[in-house]
């Protein structure tokens, strides 16, 4: 392992570890706060990024891909947009720093820097294992975010809508949300870039969802074409409780998206959608690993990818079914749909079953625009060009449908819309 | 209207030749039947017609309005107003029958330079031909023809071909799959369709078909050609005595 600290460090470890030394005065929290940033750095500088040799990140070189990290950059502007959905409550954080101006009642909410500060936050910057590069560069830099707590039985009528909005430099933000039982509410995690200045944006989200909570989350990522984008979604299913998480990437150039769950109340049920839009040069990987640990919980997993260009794309989606979690029921498909001989896409789903009385199941399909489809298209006076356009938005809209808001799901296929116009 | 000169063609994939020296006209206002044995090449001609790029055309041409359609593209020789209702109406997933109907309407529209029709308009025109053809407009909130029965897909067809107006529609067996009630009102929307510069190719097996939509002329096809024509009397005719002994006369 020492060995390790005999490789040469790329320029964005060198970056990240100077913005560090240039940075610690500044970023908020000190006594356990700091000892928690240290040993994550010093673990960052010892290992470096992860390679293609660190099983987790073997389709994504995060050391050959990270190219060079942009400094951090305290003049940079940006401002809150318009929400997704109007009438959302929106919880800003503008070039990695929350405004806390207008915070919406009916749920305890406080700046993430506040819990960093009165030492709450140590408790969380941790690394998941030894490979998490995510948590080790987040929890190094975290500067902001949102603390929440959905009370029991609330329900908030209107999406919460977590704004990130980056125009420069870098933003590592955290969102540790928890949500009481029976609570029920729509979040939306979305991700802006107002230019094409390159950015790297960091962001863990913890969830914990208490006996029967509901909750929608939606993340929509739309970054600039030369953004980094290092993301993970860390949550706890207890009894009953029910969550959806809806992923769109529609930016950025190198993003990872991972996702890691465990049930752990019976009757708990997930179910992951990821619509992944990929263009131009994007490297863009999802990482899904579900614990079932205990019985009668359920988990589907849809993904949808859609690749032009030069795209590369990852899925890697783990299921784990704990020695005792009779009756899970898990099935996990990734459909790809490439539109271009340079562009690439693995999947690598994985299922480790421990228990004898389950049903899991995965699949994972390679497919081109179907031929009877486009000429009835065609045959009713639809130019090809658009009959395909038609086509490839069919096949990720089934995915947006299942959303059942109306509204949600308009501005979401306007989105996509316009993307595959641009991208087509 | 449609004039079909000495065509051959085969199927792109294999070559395996499918019509085999075929010879139509059907002039505006004209209602034609064609009737043939299964596996004639019935839903080949109409597919060719349609423009389906899985057949290719070896020899002969066809003429719609005194122009070769041969290099059109389907889309092309949809908005120039040819309309072919499917034997098996296509399932599209993700494609709501709505923004369908609108998309295909208006592409339609400009290509021949006409202005859109705005969104009021064309739910209006929607709602009185869903009516008119008695489909339950939840229907037309699901995805294109997604969980259908087979007599909702061929109500489906003609409802598309009410809204797109085309001049020259091609019904391979609409009438399979179509109850009593159905074969009636569907017949109903094709006879309102019927005028002087339309002309309507109506492919069955069943004279019964041809009772509500009245032909004016009647045509045989067998092994890729056309080897009988006659007026309506001749579908009275196969009806009773089946095609055998009209193939050996053409044998
Ligand atoms: N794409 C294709 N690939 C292989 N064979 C084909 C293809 N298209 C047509 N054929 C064959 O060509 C012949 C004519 O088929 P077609 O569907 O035109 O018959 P039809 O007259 O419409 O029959 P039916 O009355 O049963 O509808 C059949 O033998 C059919 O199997
Ligand atoms: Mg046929």
């Amino acid at each position: 392992m020492n060995m390790q600290t005999a490789i040469t460090m790329t320029a964005a470890e060198t970056a990240l570890v100077d913005a560090y030394t240039a940075q610690i005065g500044e970023l908020p929290g000190e006594g356990a706060v700091l000892s928690a940033r240290d040993s994550l750095l010093a673990n960052l500088r010892q290992q470096g990024l992860p390679t293609r040799r660190v099983e987790s990140w073997h389709y994504t070189d995060l050391r050959a891909l990270l190219r060079s990290v942009p400094a951090f950059d305290p003049t940079a502007f940006a401002q809150r947009v318009d929400p997704l959905v109007s009438g959302s409550s929106v919880l800003a954080v503008l070039n990695g720093k929350a405004d806390t101006k207008n915070l919406p009642a009916g749920i305890n909410v406080r700046s993430y820097a506040e819990s960093l500060i009165d030492g709450v936050a140590a408790a969380d910057l941790v690394e998941r294992d030894q490979d998490d590069a995510i948590g080790r560069i987040n929890g190094s830099f975290v500067r902001d975010g949102f603390e929440i707590e959905v009370p029991e039985g609330t329900v908030l009528e209107q999406p919460l809508e977590f704004q990130l909005v980056q125009s420069a430099g870098q933003s590592h933000s955290r969102f540790p949300v928890t949500f009481g039982a029976n609570s029920k509410a729509t979040i939306i995690e979305r991700h802006l870039s107002v230019n094409d200045a390159a950015s790297l944006v960091t962001v863990v989200s913890d969830l914990i969802l208490d006996e029967g909570a509901d909750i929608t989350w939606i993340i929509l990522q739309q970054q600039g074409a030369s953004d980094s984008h290092l993301a993970q979604v860390n949550f706890d299913l207890g009894t009953n409780a029910k969550l959806r998480l809806f992923i769109i990437n529609a930016g950025g150039k190198l993003v990872r998206q991972e996702v890691h769950g465990v049930t752990t109340g019976e009757g708990a049920d997930f179910k992951l959608r990821g619509i992944n839009l990929l263009g131009n040069e994007t490297h863009t990987d999802v990482t899904f690993t579900l614990g079932h640990d205990v019985p009668n919980t359920t988990s589907t997993e849809i993904l949808r990818n859609v690749l032009f260009d030069r795209a590369k794309g990852v899925f890697q989606g783990q299921i784990r079914v704990a020695p005792d979690a009779q009756k899970t029921d898990a099935k996990m498909a990734c459909n790809t749909l490439l539109l271009s001989d340079d562009a690439d896409f693995s999947a690598k789903p994985e299922l480790e079953i421990f228990a004898d009385d389950v049903q899991c199941g995965h699949g994972a399909t390679v497919i081109d625009i179907n031929p009877t489809h486009l000429y009835y298209l065609r045959a009713r006076g639809i130019p090809e060009n658009k009959a395909r356009a038609m086509l490839v938005n069919a096949f990720v809209d089934e995915i947006v449908e299942e959303l059942e808001d109306e509204g949600l799901i308009e501005t979401l296929e306007t989105i996509i819309a316009a993307w595959l116009e641009k991208h087509a | 209207m449609l004039e079909i000169r000495n065509l051959h063609a085969r199927i792109a994939e294999d070559g395996t030749e499918i019509i085999r020296g075929l010879n139509l006209t059907v002039k505006a206002g004209e209602v034609a039947a064609i009737m043939g044995p299964n596996g004639s090449g019935k839903s080949t001609l109409s597919y060719i017609l349609s423009g389906r790029s899985d057949y290719e055309v070896t020899e002969g041409d066809i003429l719609y309005n005194g122009e070769s359609i041969l290099e059109l593209d389907p889309s092309e020789r949809a908005a120039k107003g040819i309309f072919l209702a499917f034997q098996y109406p296509v399932e599209i997933p993700g494609v709501a029958t709505m923004q369908f109907l609108k998309v295909a309407l208006n592409e339609q529209r400009k290509y021949r330079g006409e202005d859109e029709l705005s969104t009021p308009d064309f739910i209006r025109r929607v709602k009185e031909a869903a009516a008119k053809l008695q489909i339950n407009p939840d229907m037309l909130k699901r995805p294109l023809n997604v969980g259908f029965s087979g007599g909702e897909k061929k109500r489906a067809e003609i409802l598309q071909m009410a809204l797109l107006e085309p001049k020259l529609c091609v019904l391979d067996e609409t009438d399979s799959g179509l109850d009593i009630d159905a074969l009636k009102i569907v017949s109903d929307g094709v006879n309102a369709l019927r005028s002087p510069d339309r002309a309507v190719i109506v492919i069955t097996h069943y004279q019964r078909l041809l009772e509500y939509i009245v032909p004016d002329s009647v045509h045989v096809l067998y092994k890729g050609q056309i080897i009988k024509s006659g007026d309506k009397s001749l579908a009275l005719d196969l009806e009773a005595n089946g095609y055998a002994d009209i193939i050996d006369a053409a044998a």
